[in-house]
């Protein structure tokens, strides 16, 4: 029987895989809103798991909510990421460090 | 009348100095000459006045000034016979130097600064004659080293001149020092800086024991020592001496008035003064003599060396310095006192005469790159054999003889007459006479007779290249080259200087040939000095009476010695003039030790100057920068500048990096609530 339990697991791993994810890659930033979206969906798994098991549709409402953000989201990133490389010509995580003090 | 005497040169050099700017340059030095020129002609009736005997001492009180306790004086002008010389040589030969200066000086941007200099050095100085109180000479003391500070550092965009001008104040610190110690030793056994009181208290106080450092000291030799040590400063006595010959990168009027004629002789004038003080230590009046003698000797062996015009004349105003110290310490303070009067003309006449060829040689000093002046400056040359003459003692014992004749002859005949170490001094002297006539006729013929030299110079090329620089082709280069070649003189024609300079050379010329014959009975003649020093100082009529009455061989020594020293000039400088270079080269060693000096400038360096280095280096860079600054105001910049820098490290700009730390907080706040709450 799949418990409660074994749902949460795949859902932190998945989310350690999309921390990980944001903090290890140096390549791209587009590997980095990936990495955003495997968040976002951990974070769904673990709603719709406790709404199952715990008979309670609010987290599937939810669930929905952060899949419509998640998809602006993506529209938004991607659009700024766009820009950005016609502005500098680049995507690479290791230049973009205007914010460097 | 004192009064004007004395404060005519300070308001002279306060206008000129102060007013320059408004008043103009020919303003500012007609009013400084104008009024050097009242103080000397006021000065000169109070001299004859005590020449013929009508004159008495007087003080004038001019303001009070320290009351303070036990300690108490005003700002007076002492007036007698003492003063009264002094105060003629001063005031004469400082207006004779302002007026040469407006020909030595025309060329020069800066005259009213100089001659306001002039003129407060005039000021310090006659403030120094003048003084009834110890502290009062300290002040003109301080005022004309001050003076010569300003007026050796006149150039002062000449790095050597500016070196010149510190070394002479620093030199004279510690002479400075001791003399500070001798007035404050004196008040403490005196209890008063006054003059007259200490004179009149000292002979109680010989035998009389001191504490001092740590031992029990004759009180008076203690206190002489100390005293002397300020006049060896400032009379650049051997050991103090070394400042004097820098000193000529000084403008040459400078050198005649300061370090010839009167600030050098404030050692002796001070030792004359309080003679009675010296009287009362047998051991204080050794030790002068002593000093005076080495000094005499060692300046006159590195005199016969010395290349540069000016260098030589200032270690013969060393020596002669020493002669006086010697005539001192042998108890014959009139023959002191008599040396410093005729050599104050016949060494300010060698000085200006000098600054008169290095004039009309185009600022060219080098005595190698003169020769055969004679025809081309003659008063010049005149004034110069006059005042070598002079120098030399020329003169025929008992008949008549130029200033020097009589004076040296006064100190080397009270020396002998002295005995015991006088003797000795006496047979220094001699032979240092035999080198003052050596030096001064090699200067003499090596500047006026001879063959010209001057093409190797490079003032004169310089000149001459300026004259011949435009509207000449190159034929008439080629041509002028040519004539350089066959005569030695590269074309130039020396000129004789103007006016204002030859009048002053006339006048010290007639001063250096009658100073000596016309003032030696008042000063050195046993019964008529004793009238005429009146107890200014201590005249000893004894030893002047055994003076005068010494072997004629002692009388005649002297002169004997003069003419060896003439004949071997002349014989290497004119007859055979490749002697000197075989000498030379015979004698390296030697040579090299009296050219360098005696070598007393690299002693200095080792022994003081390179250890005040490393001391300072010491304390500049372990001190104050390694350790104050360190761990002060640097330490906290530089913890300020590390904290910033890592700081920085921290802003990498990366949001990965940023977010990496949220989640970092983020984790730390979870795991602090849990261990917590939970």
């Amino acid at each position: 029987m799949i418990s409660v339990g074994h749902y949460l697991a795949v859902s932190a791993v998945l989310f350690t895989l999309g921390v990980l994810g944001i903090f290890i890659n140096r390549k791209n930033i587009i590997v980095i809103l990936m990495a955003i979206e495997l968040i976002l969906l951990a974070v769904n798994i673990n709603l719709v798991a406790f709404s199952a098991a715990l008979n309670d549709l609010v987290g599937q409402v939810f669930a929905m909510f952060v899949l419509t953000v998640a998809a602006g989201e993506a529209a938004i990133g991607l659009a700024i990421l766009v820009i950005y490389f016609r502005g500098r010509g680049t995507i690479a995580v290791d230049d973009a460090n205007r914010m460097k003090g | 009348m004192i009064q004007a005497i004395v404060f005519l040169p300070l308001l002279a050099a306060i206008v000129a100095g102060l007013g320059q700017r408004v008043i103009g340059n020919v303003p500012a030095k007609i009013i400084t000459t104008g009024a050097l020129f009242t103080s000397c002609a006021l000065s000169w009736p109070i001299f004859l006045s005590f020449v013929t005997g009508t004159g008495e001492a007087d003080v004038v009180t001019v303001l009070h000034w320290v009351s303070s306790g036990a300690l108490q004086f005003n700002w007076e002008l002492r007036v007698d016979t003492l003063t009264a010389v002094m105060l003629v040589v001063i005031t004469t030969v400082s207006a004779l130097v302002h007026l040469y200066s407006w020909g030595y000086m025309e060329e020069d941007p800066d005259q009213p600064r100089f001659f306001a200099y002039l003129s407060l050095f005039t000021f310090a100085m006659l403030m120094l004659v003048t003084a009834n109180n110890l502290v009062q000479m300290f002040f003109g003391w301080e005022g004309v080293g001050l003076a010569s500070y300003l007026l050796i550092g006149f150039w002062y965009k000449k790095p050597s001149a500016n070196a010149a001008a510190i070394k002479a104040f620093v030199v004279n610190r510690v002479g400075d020092l001791g003399f500070m110690l001798g007035i404050f030793g004196t008040f403490l056994v005196f209890g008063t800086v006054s003059i007259p009181e200490i004179l009149a208290a000292a002979p109680g106080m010989a035998g009389s024991t001191i504490s001092f450092m740590g031992m029990r000291l004759d009180t008076m030799t203690i206190l002489c020592l100390l005293l002397f040590i300020g006049a060896m400063g400032k009379s650049a006595q051997l050991g103090l001496h070394t400042w004097l010959p820098d000193a000529m990168e000084g403008p040459t009027p400078v050198s005649a008035l300061i370090h010839a004629a009167t600030m050098v002789t404030a050692g002796v004038f001070m030792v004359c003064r309080l003679s009675p003080m010296f009287e009362t230590s047998d051991v204080a009046q050794g030790v002068v003599m002593f000093v005076g003698a080495a000094t005499c000797f060692f300046a006159a062996t590195v005199a016969t060396t010395q290349w540069d015009i000016k260098r030589v004349i200032a270690y013969s105003t060393c020596s002669q310095l020493g002669y006086m110290f010697f005539a001192a310490g042998a108890g014959a303070y009139g023959a002191a006192m008599f040396h410093l009067f005729t050599h104050a003309f016949f060494k300010a006449l060698l000085f200006l005469g000098a600054g008169s060829v290095i004039h009309a040689m185009h600022h060219e000093q080098d005595m190698r790159y003169y020769g055969n002046l004679r025809k081309s400056i003659p008063i010049t040359y005149w004034a110069m054999m006059l005042g070598t003459l002079a120098i030399t003692g020329v003169g025929i014992a008992g008949v008549a003889g130029f200033a020097g004749f009589y004076s040296k002859d006064g100190i080397l005949e009270a020396a002998f007459a002295s005995g015991g170490g006088g003797v000795i001094a006496f047979w220094v002297g001699i032979f240092v006479a035999f080198l003052t006539s050596f030096y001064s006729w090699r200067l003499v013929f090596l500047t006026f007779y001879g063959k010209p030299r001057w093409e190797q110079s490079e003032h004169i090329q310089h000149a001459v290249h300026d004259d011949h620089g435009h509207g000449h082709d190159d034929h008439a280069h080629a041509d002028h080259n040519h004539d350089a070649h066959s005569d030695g003189t590269a074309g130039y024609h020396p000129h004789e200087s103007p006016l204002s300079m030859l009048i002053p050379l006339i006048v010290l010329s007639i001063g250096a040939v009658f100073a000596g014959i016309a003032f030696h009975h008042p000063f050195i003649y046993p019964e008529e000095g004793m009238a005429f020093w009146n107890g200014s100082l201590a005249f000893d009529e004894h030893l002047m009476h055994a003076a005068h009455e010494v072997p004629l061989w002692v009388k005649w020594t002297p002169f004997t010695v003069m003419a060896i020293g003439l004949f071997l000039a002349w014989n290497s400088y004119i007859r055979n003039t490749t002697l000197p270079a075989r000498f030379v080269a015979q004698f390296k060693l030697l040579h090299q030790f009296l050219y360098n000096k005696w070598y007393f400038d690299e002693l200095y360096n080792i022994l003081f100057v390179k250890p005040a280095f490393a001391i300072g280096r010491f304390f500049w860079k372990r001190g104050d920068e390694g350790t104050i600054d360190r761990f002060g105001p640097d330490g906290a910049a530089a913890l300020v500048a590390g904290g910033t820098r890592l700081a920085v490290r921290l802003q990498s700009g990366y949001v990965y990096g940023y977010a990496f730390v949220m989640l970092l907080g983020l984790v730390g706040l979870a795991s602090w609530a849990m261990v917590n709450f939970l």
